[in-house]
C-alpha cells in the first residue's frame, strides 16, 4: 500500500497521565507515543478504559498530560488551553448547542474566531451543502434527528477548517444502518476537506473498514500501529489478534528465526511456515495466531486433525468448530455456495491445513 | 381516565379530607379577600361592598413609603443575591468532586438552616456596633441582611438547571475557540436564563415577605411594608390592612404564575 507524503500532523512523544494521587493512582496513559501523519484517517482503537478518549482529550486540551510532549506541526500544543489549538472535536454526545439554530451552531467558531459577517455566512453555507443539511438551517438542534445531529457536530467542527479533527466514537449512538451511511460519509468528508482525522472507536470493523492506519491500544499503552491489513493479518501481539477479528490461537515451538520468517512445530508434530511479529522473543511456548478463513478443511491428512464439535451456518458463509487432538478449539470459516453444504458433520474426523502464508507468530 | 382500584382518589373518604383540606387552605384568605372590600370601619362588622379602603391605603403616605422601601429593598437584595447564588452555583458544579464540597453547599445553605430570629438577633448585635462605629444608618444594613438570607433562594434553582446541563456543551464551546468568558456569555448564560429569572422572582418574594430580620435590622423610620402592617396590628386595627395584604396576595400570586411559565418553557 503506497504510503501518503510523510509529514506528521500531531507527534505524541513520551506522553504519561496519571489519575489521581498516591496509593489510588492510575496510569490513563503509561507512556505513549505515535505519530500521525497528515490528511490520514487515523484510528485509536482499543476496549474501554485503554486510554484512546484520554488520548484524544490530551490532543483537543481537555485535560494536561502529566508528562511528555504533544506537538502540532512541530510546534508543543500540550500546555495549551482548548480555545487556542487548531484542533476541533465531534463528540460523541454531540454538544449541539441546544438555544441555537443549525447554521448558528456551524458558525459558532467562525464567530468566536472573531471573523467577517460576509466570510462567516458563506462558510456556513458551504459547510451546510457539504453535509446535505441545507433545508434545515434554521431548525433548532432539538428538532432534528440522530443522524441529522450528528451531521451538524461534523460541520460545526469542521467549518473552522481546523488542522486536526478529533472525533471520539461519533457513530455510537447510531442504530445500525445510519451508522454504515456514515462511515462512508466520514470517509467522503474526510476525503473532500483533505483534514487528517484522528477517529477513536471501540468497534475493530469499524476501524478495519474506515481507517489508513490503526493505534490498537489496551491497558494505557500502544500495541501495534499499522493499516488494517498489518493489524488484521500480521498482529504483533496476542491482545491484537484477539480483539481483533476471529482467531485460533496454537502453542509452537518456534525455530529458524530470520528475515521476518520462521519455522513453527505445532504441538502435532507438524510444522508449519509462520510469519513472525517484529520484537518477537525466542521462547518454547510461542504464541501462532491462524485465522478461521485462512486454514482449510479437510478428509484426508493436515498439518493439524480433530473431530468436528459444532457447525455453525452464517448466511455467507460456515463457522466449523473442530477440537483438536491436543485438545485445543480451532475455529474453521468456510465460504458458503448456494447448492451444496459444506461438507462435514458433527463428529466427522479431519484435518486441518494451514497454508503456507497462514500463521503468524505473535508476542504475549 | 378509569379509577383504577388502587388509586388513591378511589379510596372512602378522599373527596372529604381533599375538601376539608381546601378550606382549611382558602378560607381564611378568601375572609381577607371579601373583608378588603367591607365598607365599614370595623374588621367585624360587614357593610357593604367598596373599594374605601384600598384608596385609603393608596393614599396613606406611610404605606407609600413602606411599599417604595420594600420594592427598593426586594429588587437590590435579589439582584444581589441572585449574581452571587449564580457564581457559587458555577463553582459548586463547574468543578470535579473534591473533599469539603458538601461542607460548601451547607455553607451556602445555611440561612435556611440557622432560624431566623437567631439570625435577627445576631446582625442586631453587629449592625448596632458598625452603626456607631461608621455612623451610617441607611438601607443598606438591610439589602445585606436581605441578601445573605436570600442566597440560597436563588442558588437552589440555578444549581438544580446546572446539574441537568450537560457539562460538553461549555468543552464544546471552549473546543470552537471561546474563551472561557465567552463560552460562560454565549453558551452557559443563555442557557442557565431561566434558572436565573427563577431564582431571582424566588428571591424578590422571599425578600419582600420577610418580617422577623427586617424587625431586627431596620432603623427608626425604616418600615417595610410587612413590618409596617405588623406595626398598624399592634395599635389599632384599621381594615387598610386587609387591602393591603389583598394586593400582597395579588402580586405574589403574578409573580408566582410568571415563575411556573418562565421555568416551562423548554430552553
Amino acid at each position: 500500500m503506497p504510503d501518503k507524503p510523510d509529514r506528521n500532523a500531531i507527534e505524541v512523544v513520551n506522553v504519561r497521565k496519571i489519575f489521581g494521587s498516591g496509593e489510588g493512582q492510575v496510569a490513563a496513559l503509561d507512556t505513549v507515543s505515535v505519530s500521525i501523519r497528515e490528511n490520514e484517517f487515523f484510528t485509536l482503537l482499543g476496549p474501554s478504559g485503554c486510554g484512546k478518549t484520554t488520548l484524544l482529550r490530551l490532543i483537543a486540551g481537555f485535560d494536561f498530560p502529566t508528562a511528555g510532549e504533544i506537538l502540532l506541526y512541530g510546534q508543543d500544543i500540550a500546555p495549551l488551553p482548548p480555545f487556542k489549538r487548531p484542533v476541533n472535536t465531534v463528540f460523541q454526545s454531540y454538544a449541539l448547542f441546544p438555544h441555537m439554530t443549525v447554521a448558528d451552531n456551524i458558525g459558532f467558531g467562525l464567530e468566536m474566531l472573531g471573523k467577517p459577517k460576509a466570510e462567516i455566512k458563506a462558510r456556513v453555507a458551504e459547510m451546510l451543502k457539504l453535509v446535505k443539511m441545507e433545508a434545515l438551517a434554521g431548525r433548532r438542534t432539538g428538532q432534528i434527528s440522530g443522524g441529522q445531529q450528528q451531521r451538524v457536530a461534523l460541520a460545526r467542527a469542521l467549518a473552522p477548517q481546523p488542522k486536526v479533527l478529533l472525533l471520539d466514537e461519533p457513530l455510537s449512538a447510531l442504530d445500525f444502518k445510519l451508522r454504515k451511511d456514515m462511515q462512508i460519509e466520514l470517509k467522503r468528508l474526510q476525503h473532500e476537506t483533505g483534514i487528517t482525522f484522528i477517529f477513536v472507536t471501540h468497534d475493530q470493523e469499524e476501524a478495519l473498514t474506515m481507517s489508513d492506519r490503526i493505534a490498537v491500544m489496551s491497558a494505557g499503552k500502544i500495541l501495534q500501529v499499522g493499516s488494517p491489513w498489518d493489524i488484521y493479518d500480521k498482529p504483533a501481539e496476542r491482545f491484537v489478534a484477539d480483539f481483533i477479528g476471529e482467531t485460533n490461537f496454537l502453542t509452537a515451538a518456534v525455530s529458524n528465526i530470520g528475515n521476518g520468517k520462521a519455522r513453527a512445530t505445532l504441538k502435532s508434530g507438524a510444522t508449519i511456515e509462520a510469519t513472525v511479529a517484529e520484537g518477537f522473543q525466542p521462547k518454547d511456548n510461542a504464541t501462532v495466531v491462524v485465522r478461521p478463513e485462512h486454514a482449510k478443511l479437510t478428509k484426508d491428512k493436515g498439518e493439524l486433525s480433530g473431530t468436528v464439535d459444532n457447525i455453525v451456518y452464517f448466511g455467507t458463509d460456515t463457522h466449523i468448530y473442530v477440537r483438536l487432538d491436543s485438545g485445543e478449539v480451532f475455529t474453521v470459516r468456510q465460504q458458503n455456495t448456494r447448492s451444496a453444504g459444506c461438507g462435514f458433520e458433527r463428529g466427522d474426523k479431519v484435518g486441518i491445513v494451514v497454508g503456507n502464508d497462514a500463521a503468524q507468530v505473535v508476542r504475549d | 381516565m378509569a379509577k383504577r382500584p388502587f388509586d388513591i382518589q378511589a379510596q372512602p373518604g378522599f373527596g372529604f379530607m381533599a375538601l376539608l383540606t381546601f378550606f382549611a387552605l382558602y378560607l381564611p384568605i378568601a375572609a381577607l379577600v371579601t373583608y378588603s372590600f367591607n365598607t365599614a370601619d370595623s374588621l367585624s362588622r360587614w357593610d357593604g361592598v367598596s373599594l374605601r379602603w384600598f384608596i385609603s391605603a393608596w393614599h396613606n403616605s406611610a404605606v407609600q413609603d413602606a411599599s417604595v422601601r420594600s420594592l427598593v429593598l426586594a429588587v437590590s437584595a435579589a439582584a444581589l443575591s441572585t449574581i452571587a447564588a449564580t457564581m457559587a452555583a458555577l463553582a459548586t458544579t463547574r468543578t470535579r468532586p473534591y473533599p469539603g464540597l458538601t461542607f460548601k453547599y451547607a455553607f451556602i445553605n445555611q440561612p435556611l438552616m440557622v432560624p431566623e430570629i437567631v439570625t435577627g438577633v445576631a446582625l442586631l448585635i453587629v449592625f448596632s456596633r458598625i452603626k456607631v462605629w461608621t455612623g451610617y444608618s441607611g438601607l443598606g444594613y438591610l439589602i445585606a441582611a436581605h441578601t445573605a438570607f436570600c442566597i440560597p433562594f436563588a442558588y437552589l434553582p440555578i444549581r438544580a438547571r446546572l446539574d441537568s446541563m450537560d457539562l460538553t456543551l461549555e468543552r464544546a464551546a471552549a473546543d470552537l475557540y471561546a474563551t472561557p468568558w465567552k463560552a460562560f456569555r454565549f453558551v452557559t448564560l443563555p442557557l442557565l436564563r431561566p434558572a436565573i429569572i427563577a431564582g431571582f422572582m424566588l428571591a424578590f418574594v422571599i425578600s419582600l415577605d420577610d418580617v422577623v430580620i427586617t424587625e431586627f435590622v431596620k432603623s427608626g423610620g425604616q418600615d417595610t411594608l410587612p413590618t409596617y402592617m405588623l406595626g398598624q396590628l399592634r395599635r389599632e386595627t384599621s381594615p387598610e390592612i386587609n387591602a393591603i395584604a389583598t394586593v400582597f396576595l395579588a402580586l405574589s400570586v403574578v409573580l408566582v404564575t410568571v415563575f411556573y411559565f418562565v421555568n416551562r418553557r423548554k430552553p
